[in-house]
């Protein structure tokens, strides 16, 4: 088969099982796990060989056009360069582990079948996206993500958490959506094409007339997909669905999309110099306030998804500074360890029966529990604190390194004013990321109290995969730093000495002041007894967890919130510590500044429409009402009346005919 | 003679029938009103035959022709009228034609159709025994 | 325009206009004031037809309406339609009228009830009807002249010519007609025997009598 065949195949065979999960669903129950693990996996094992294939090299690009659609064509396009091939790797990767990993989680969960072909769907979505080579196809597969997070963030649709989170997800990325179709509309209009090698050329030859209108535009559905500032703030409550769907979400797809977007067009970005000093204050901006968000935070999924808009911070940072290399490679080992530390917390969830760190604080052997968890999910976590040699080390040293470039002056593609701004926030963000890492794991493993509750080892698909991808986290860092350049644009992304020192020096400081802080708290904990678990420890993982996200707004007073004063992120942050919990009140701003209006504004349409409009309509319906009421009384049933009236009208109409006739 | 006579004699008896017809109460007097108009017609077709017929020489005599069908139609309408009359009579015991308003706007029917009902009983002799007559 | 020049033209009226140049209202002839006093009889007995409160009365007094038509005709020298009139009306209409109004049991003597509640109406609706359709034909037929003098214009010889001439198909037809309502007639009164029959009690003797 030609690297084309085999490329079409990789999102298509996720779709067919998604298909056939949610047909074969309810009648053959027993075909379901087969159908969600063994397409994706199949789809691994092609985008593998079309990686392989591609090696790096020229760009396998494929078009037909099905139909013509009138001024700007809209093709079937695959385009697969060096970013694309290796995204789709860890998309499928990731997936594949997502579920395998969900046939153990939601083990008993009678929504199952759905559950899993709509992961196939996302996944197949997340595939086109990355291949697609016209801009149109991969709007659909933006779109089909759209919606598919939408369903499964609200898998739990019982609990009013996972449905006002679904909802609210599908909104705030809509509503970046919208300018995202205006500006890939203008940008195929002065383009000429969807393609995107065309519209890249034509960047190019300059033939773009308006880049920075249009990259704002674009800019503004990425910040919705990718959740940066200021539409970062469905993301941490997207938390309410599954483990692993955040997991999904959170490692390869959805969120990854809008950083693999700008990376494709970065070329367009780096024509308007706006754009990117926009990018690079977005950047900034969603670090340093999600990484200080997430010392607060309370759930421990709530920790991680803020971290995963800090590191996709990182991301977007990099593409400002206008090296995507630095920026995909970030993409691909962020992926490896958050998708571990998600998979991980889902482990620790079910262990714990809670997903408070303030409930896990108080439990004594949590980590003899789950040791795969406890092993691997270290790991994950000092690869996000980028201690060296763990993965996350080398990826975050080459964006840093590329803003140490920019602001030298090495490159002139990015402003140098991006280039401070993307390597102060950086290097601040390394400090308070290596801090809600040290306190993650401190709170999580070296808590205190009576021991946890032992609910027997976990089941075997969840831990192998953990191992699975414990291994990328640990290594693929050291490993690809030098052989990526190769497939991308070259750059090289070895990490310099400044950065290196800097950046470590920083997460270590952050490790060890949140360490100290611990110390110094951890006495309080037992004098201030506080935990809340699960009503039913035995479930399945799924049941576990959505009874703990249920039950944290009862037990705790907020869904991130938890008043514990043993907390280090509480000593560490003082008077912050408050806003932080409550990812600095944006929540509350937006309902201010927009729920409300809306919500005035409806009940204002309501009222027009109830008591005006009605009023009018009603009025419209007296009239003839009335004008029936009062033919009915003339139907009384007596011929003579009726005949009276004919020949009464008959007089008039002779009259009338004679005086027409004499012209009288 | 001036054509005004017959022509104004036949308009005034018209419009006396007309006002019978509207007025009375009783079928058969309205009845009697209606043959009042048709001779008023009838007066009129045959004062203007006979106008024509001397004026115009014209022997086709259509007035006086069409006057003989109308007396013959009218003997045929006063018999089916009173045979209508009689069988309203027998039917609702009056022949005021202002008590007959069944057409009349939220008129309930009185009578129960005993042929739907004798359906509507389920199980029923009467509903089974048509039952098997229709099958 | 008047209405007489539209009516006069319209029924190639070529001479009339001259000749009733010669006629006044003033000055009737003797055929014209007994056409004028038989009139008023025959509308006096209409009027009191459809507003006598005495139901026999009503139809006794259709008959002198119905005769005074009758001379009327013979007036206008249409003899063979006067004899009909005079047949067929006074001789059987009126006589079933009375029967019908036997058999419905109509009281005998003044019944208040005669005239039904729509009495003004008719009124306000006849007299505008008259009004107007009076106005109408004197304002058109008002210099119009009927020449009486020569051979009748309808005596049973042409009439029967014209009849049979010009008018077999519609005659014949009319004879279906006639036929069809004798049929209908019966049946209606037989099917409301019927009904009666099976009401009455006493089935067995009814259903005898009508086999």
């Amino acid at each position: 088969m030609t690297t084309t065949t085999l490329a079409v195949l990789v999102p298509l065979l996720p779709f067919l099982g998604a298909i056939a999960g949610l047909l074969l669903g309810r009648t053959a129950p027993g075909f379901v796990r087969p159908l969600a693990v063994l397409p994706t996996l199949a789809s691994l094992a092609l985008a593998a060989t079309v990686a392989w294939r591609q090696g790096g090299h020229q760009a396998v690009d494929a078009v037909t056009e099905l139909t013509p659609t009138g001024s700007v064509p809209v093709e079937l396009a695959l385009h697969i360069d060096g970013f694309a091939a290796l995204t789709a790797v860890v998309v499928t990767v990731v997936a594949g582990c997502v579920q395998i990993y969900s046939t153990g989680y939601l083990r008993d969960d009678p929504r199952y079948p759905s559950y899993a072909a709509l992961v196939s769907l996302f996944t197949s979505a997340m595939l086109l996206v990355v291949y697609s080579g016209d801009l149109m196809v991969l709007l659909v597969g933006w779109e089909v993500m759209g919606i598919c997070s939408y369903f499964l963030v609200g898998h739990y649709w019982e609990t009013p958490e996972a449905r006002a989170a679904s909802l609210k997800a599908f909104l705030v990325t809509k509503l970046g959506d919208v300018p995202f179709l205006i500006g890939l509309f203008a940008l195929a209009t002065e383009a000429g094409s969807f393609r995107i090698t065309r519209i890249l050329g034509a960047v190019a030859d300059g033939g773009i007339e308006h880049p920075t209108l249009i990259a704002l535009l674009l800019l503004a559905g990425v910040a919705g997909k990718s959740a940066q500032f200021p539409l970062h703030t469905w993301l941490p409550d997207a938390m309410a669905g599954p483990t692993p769907v955040s997991a999904l979400i959170h490692a390869a797809t959805m969120v990854a999309a809008g950083v693999y977007f700008i990376a494709r067009l970065l070329p367009l970005f780096e024509a308007s110099q706006a754009a990117m000093v926009v990018l690079a204050v977005m950047a900034a901006v969603t670090m340093a306030g999600s990484a200080l968000a997430a010392l607060a935070q309370d759930d421990i999924k709530r920790v991680l998804a803020y971290s995963t808009i800090g590191q996709l911070g990182y991301m977007t940072g990099a593409l400002a500074v206008a090296d995507r290399g630095a920026a995909v490679f970030h993409l691909l080992s962020h992926g490896a360890f958050k998708a571990l530390l998600f998979l991980a917390a889902g482990v620790i969830i079910h262990a714990a029966g809670t997903n408070s760190l303030a409930a896990m604080s108080r439990m004594g052997h949590l980590r003899d529990r789950v040791p795969d968890a406890y092993w691997t999910m270290t790991v994950a976590l000092l690869a996000l604190a980028a201690i060296p040699p763990f993965s996350g080390f080398f990826s975050k040293e080459a964006v840093l390194g590329v803003a140490e470039h920019v602001v030298t002056g090495h490159t002139g593609h990015a402003p140098a004013a991006a280039g401070w701004i993307v390597l102060l926030a950086g290097l601040v963000t390394a400090l308070l990321t290596a801090a809600y890492a040290t306190r993650l794991w401190l709170l999580a493993f070296r808590g205190h109290g009576p021991e946890a509750p032992d609910h027997g080892r976990q089941p075997l698909t969840m831990t192998t995969v953990l191992w699975v991808l414990a291994v990328p986290s640990l290594a693929l860092g050291g490993f690809a730093f030098r052989v990526l350049p190769d497939w991308f644009d070259g750059h090289d992304l070895t990490p310099t000495l400044t950065t290196s020192v800097l950046g470590t020096g920083v997460a270590l400081v952050g490790g060890i002041v949140t360490y100290a802080a611990w110390r110094h708290t951890t006495a309080h904990a037992a004098r201030v007894p506080l935990g809340a678990v699960a009503a039913h420890p035995e479930g399945d993982a799924g049941l576990v967890e959505a009874e703990a996200i249920a039950s944290h707004e009862p037990a705790y007073g907020d869904i991130a919130y938890a008043s514990d004063p043993s907390d280090p992120g509480r000593l560490l942050l003082g008077p912050l510590h408050r806003h932080a919990a409550a990812g600095f009140h944006l929540d509350a701003l937006y309902t201010a500044l927009f729920v409300r209006p809306v919500r005035a504004g409806a009940s204002l349409v309501r009222f027009l429409d109830r008591e005006v409009v009605e009023t009018y309509v009603r009025g419209a319906g007296a009239l003839p009402r009335w004008l029936g009421v009062a033919v009915r009384r003339a139907q009384t049933g007596n011929l003579q009346t009726y005949v009276s009236a004919l020949l009464a009208g008959t007089v008039v109409l002779a009259v009338a005919a004679v005086l027409v006739a004499t012209g009288a | 003679m001036h054509l005004a006579y017959p022509a104004v004699l036949s308009a005034l008896l018209f419009c006396t029938g007309l006002y019978g017809v509207l007025a009375r109460r009783n079928a058969i007097l309205v009845l009697m009103s209606v043959e009042l108009m048709l001779n008023a017609v009838n007066l009129n077709l045959v004062a203007f035959d006979v106008w024509l017929s001397r004026t115009a020489e014209d022997t086709l005599h259509s007035g006086q022709a069409l006057a003989l069908f109308t007396i013959a139609i009218a003997a045929a309408e006063i018999g089916i009228g009173l045979a209508i009359v009689l069988a309203v009579y027998r039917n609702r015991g009056t022949s005021d034609i202002d008590k007959l308003r069944d057409t009349a706007e939220g008129h309930e029917p009185d009578g129960p159709d005993s042929d739907t009902t004798g359906r509507a009983v389920p199980g029923s002799r009467t509903a089974g025994e048509k039952a098997e007559a229709t099958a | 325009m008047t209405l007489a020049a539209a009516a006069g033209t319209a029924a190639h009226a070529t001479t009339t206009t001259a000749a009733a140049g010669t006629h006044g209202f003033l000055s009737p002839t003797g055929v014209e004031i007994a056409f004028l006093l038989v009139g008023l009889v025959t509308f006096g007995a209409a009027v009191i037809t459809v507003t006598t409160r005495q139901l026999v009365h009503a139809a006794l007094w259709l008959v002198v309406a119905l005769g005074g038509l009758a001379v009327e005709y013979l007036l206008l020298t249409a003899e063979f339609i006067a004899w009909v009139q005079v047949l067929i009306y006074v001789g059987s209409v009126v006589v079933l009228l009375l029967f019908g109004l036997m058999l419905t049991r109509a009281p005998i003597g003044r019944s208040p009830d005669a005239d039904s509640g729509n009495r003004p109406v008719a009124l306000a609706v006849a007299l505008a009807a008259a009004g107007t359709l009076v106005w109408v034909v004197t304002d058109a037929f008002r210099t119009t002249w009927i020449d009486l003098d020569g051979a009748p214009a309808g005596s049973t010889d042409v009439t029967g010519a014209s009849l049979f001439q010009h008018w077999v198909l519609p005659f014949e037809a009319l004879s279906v007609l006639l036929l069809a309502a004798l049929v209908g007639a019966i049946v209606l009164s037989r099917k409301a025997k019927a009904d009666a029959a099976s009401d009455a009690a006493d089935t067995r003797r009814d259903t005898e009598g009508t086999r």
